[in-house]
């Protein structure tokens, strides 16, 4: 190669690493100051004199990040396999049914992608009191359900209209009821498919904020990231325990991002292309 | 038992019975995510304070998100956004996949594990995050001191010309990542063959990513294009935790004024229409880009 494309190479090889370095300081900025002696005034990037992990257990006992971790997950245990579910069952049909109008409903489904939460939250504050399901975690997992479906059902779709026809035609020539070809044949196929979109929907139930800000206003339920929310307005002054709690609500779905890294980024990306 | 039906109402009974898989996702979409969305169109065209009996005011709502300063600001700030969550991480995203275009590049991992990571966590914690470093003793400010910027140095997000551009960018950390994945995936995609004919054709490095690199990435673009916008037009997490609209209403945006409006401020019916107008213009700006990037293939 020219010394022309050298210089190019290394100027994009450049460019990533300033934004690499970009991304990274945030995080450890917030991670260090973590690490820092309760109730101190942290300036910076400042490298703990020794590391202070008593943040940690006051931010998990005392603020009771402990709590909103479990409701949380109490949210996401009910949301994510209702979402595969529900996602899988229809998937199957709009993709290897030939259904009268199966691709109207199907862009019915896709057009509910442009829904955000501001535009449907306020009427679901009064029709859910209305129901006793404010302040509850069955209401919040309903509206997510629904809220991820679009995308769900798009996704596993997409997945079954590239499984190969033959598949299916020769269980159908073979006598196998519809739902026996899905359960036998194509949902362990779609395993792979499945575990991504359940990757997707988790994160984005974990990472839920407005809807649960309305839908449950009682704080002692509140989930992990309304929680912040409203420990930051609570006790800004004190930044490592904020911090640590910051770390506490990021560090589930980092963890599990770093286990399903592959599944995650490639999800991500299709998922926007889908999109 | 009777004469069995004609093979043909039976063949169409059976395709309809596939529905029978799609009505629970159906039913739980239509019931939580429809109806919700035509009831909030519903009352926007009332005057209620979500408590006494509501009043019909029509188009009433709309046209004062039109003569409120406050309400247009909110959409106008939302427009700034735009800038910072989406043009700017688009532009990043399309000089790294130029710079890159040509070459295997070993060590992509990591990078693309780094630039995923702003993409996972809540925008809750991220807000949290950047408030802190946006605050005085913030990195921030840190580093505008160690370079001796001493005077540039202020709390950024108290300022008032400057907090709506430092909660922009945010979402340029938050979303360049993104832009940047979707553009170098794209670009691996590209026949290396059509860079060593534009090269024997003598296009330098610039005629090659408008000639050979752009065109393979419009549907990348449009994909880019629609997500940050939204991300930028629905930005309540990181302006409530950062800013919450302030200072004065320098960073208010239309999600956070929907939130205040109904449940603060008793103004449901203007939350609602306010709500419609974000729903309309998302749909707008989604269809057109679609529309663009179809267009043009």
């Amino acid at each position: 190669m020219n010394t022309v494309a050298r210089s190019e190479r290394w100027s994009g090889y450049a460019l990533l690493t300033v934004m690499a370095i970009a991304v990274v300081i945030p995080f450890l900025s917030v991670f260090l100051a973590s690490l820092q002696p309760a109730g101190t005034p942290v300036v910076g990037l400042s490298w703990p004199e020794r590391w202070n992990w008593d943040n940690y257990e006051t931010a998990w006992s005392v603020a009771g990040f402990s709590d909103l971790i479990r409701h949380s997950l109490v949210i996401a245990v009910g949301v994510v396999p209702a979402c595969l579910v529900l996602a899988a069952l229809a998937g199957y049909a709009l993709g290897t049914m030939k259904l009268p109008g199966g691709n109207a409903v199907a862009a019915f489904f896709i057009a509910g992608l442009t829904i955000p939460v501001e535009l449907i939250v306020v009427p679901l504050y009064f029709d859910l009191r209305a129901l006793g399901l404010t302040n509850s975690y069955l209401g919040v997992i309903l509206v997510e359900i629904a809220l991820f479906m679009p995308f769900s059902v798009f996704w596993m779709r997409t997945h079954f209209l590239s499984t190969p026809t033959s598949l299916v035609e020769a269980a159908r020539i073979d006598g196998a009821s519809s739902a026996t070809i899905l359960v036998r044949i194509l949902l362990p196929l779609a395993r792979p498919s499945l575990m991504t979109l359940g990757l997707l929907v988790f994160m984005w139930s974990w990472n839920q904020f407005l809807l649960v800000l309305v839908l449950i206003q009682d704080t002692t339920k509140h989930t992990a990231p309304a929680g912040l929310g409203f420990f930051v307005g609570q006790n800004s002054t004190d930044i490592p325990t904020l911090a640590a709690g910051t770390i506490i609500v990021m560090l589930p779905i980092l963890i599990l991002f770093v286990v399903f890294q592959r599944s995650f980024i490639a999800g991500l990306l299709q998922g926007a292309m889908k999109g | 038992m009777g004469s069995r039906p004609p093979v043909r109402s039976g063949e169409a009974r059976r395709r309809w019975r596939g529905y029978v898989y799609v009505l629970p996702a159906f039913a739980v979409y239509f019931a939580f995510a429809v109806l919700p969305a035509l009831h909030t169109a519903y009352l926007s065209l009332f005057e209620w304070d979500g408590v006494t009996l509501g009043e019909w005011v029509g188009l009433g709502n709309y046209a004062e998100i039109f003569q409120d300063s406050i309400l247009r600001r909110s959409v106008f700030n939302a427009l700034v956004l735009v800038v910072f969550f989406s043009l700017v991480p688009i532009v990043l995203g399309l000089l790294s996949a130029g710079l890159l275009a040509r070459y295997r590049r070993p060590g992509m991992g990591a990078y693309r594990f780094l630039f995923m990571l702003p993409q996972v966590v809540p925008l809750v914690a991220v807000g949290v995050t950047w408030r802190w470093l946006y605050g005085d003793d913030g990195v921030v400010n840190q580093t505008l001191r160690a370079v001796g910027l001493d005077s540039v140095a202020r709390a950024w997000l108290g300022d008032f010309d400057a907090a709506l551009i430092a909660v922009g960018l945010v979402g340029t950390w938050v979303l360049s990542g993104l832009c940047m994945m979707l553009f170098l995936s794209g670009v691996q995609k590209v026949e290396p063959s059509l860079y060593e004919a534009a090269r024997i054709d003598g296009a330098g490095p610039v005629r090659e990513f408008v000639s050979v690199t752009l065109p393979h990435l419009r549907g990348e673009l449009a994909v880019a294009m629609t997500v940050t916008t939204v991300a930028a037009l629905a930005s309540f997490d990181i302006v409530y935790v950062t800013t919450n609209g302030g200072p004065g209403e320098q960073t208010t945006v239309p999600g956070l004024l929907v939130y205040r409006l109904a449940f603060s401020e008793g103004k449901v019916g203007l939350a609602a229409a306010l709500a419609v107008v974000l729903g309309v213009l998302i749909l707008a700006i989604v269809y057109l880009i679609n529309r663009l990037s179809r267009d043009r293939t």
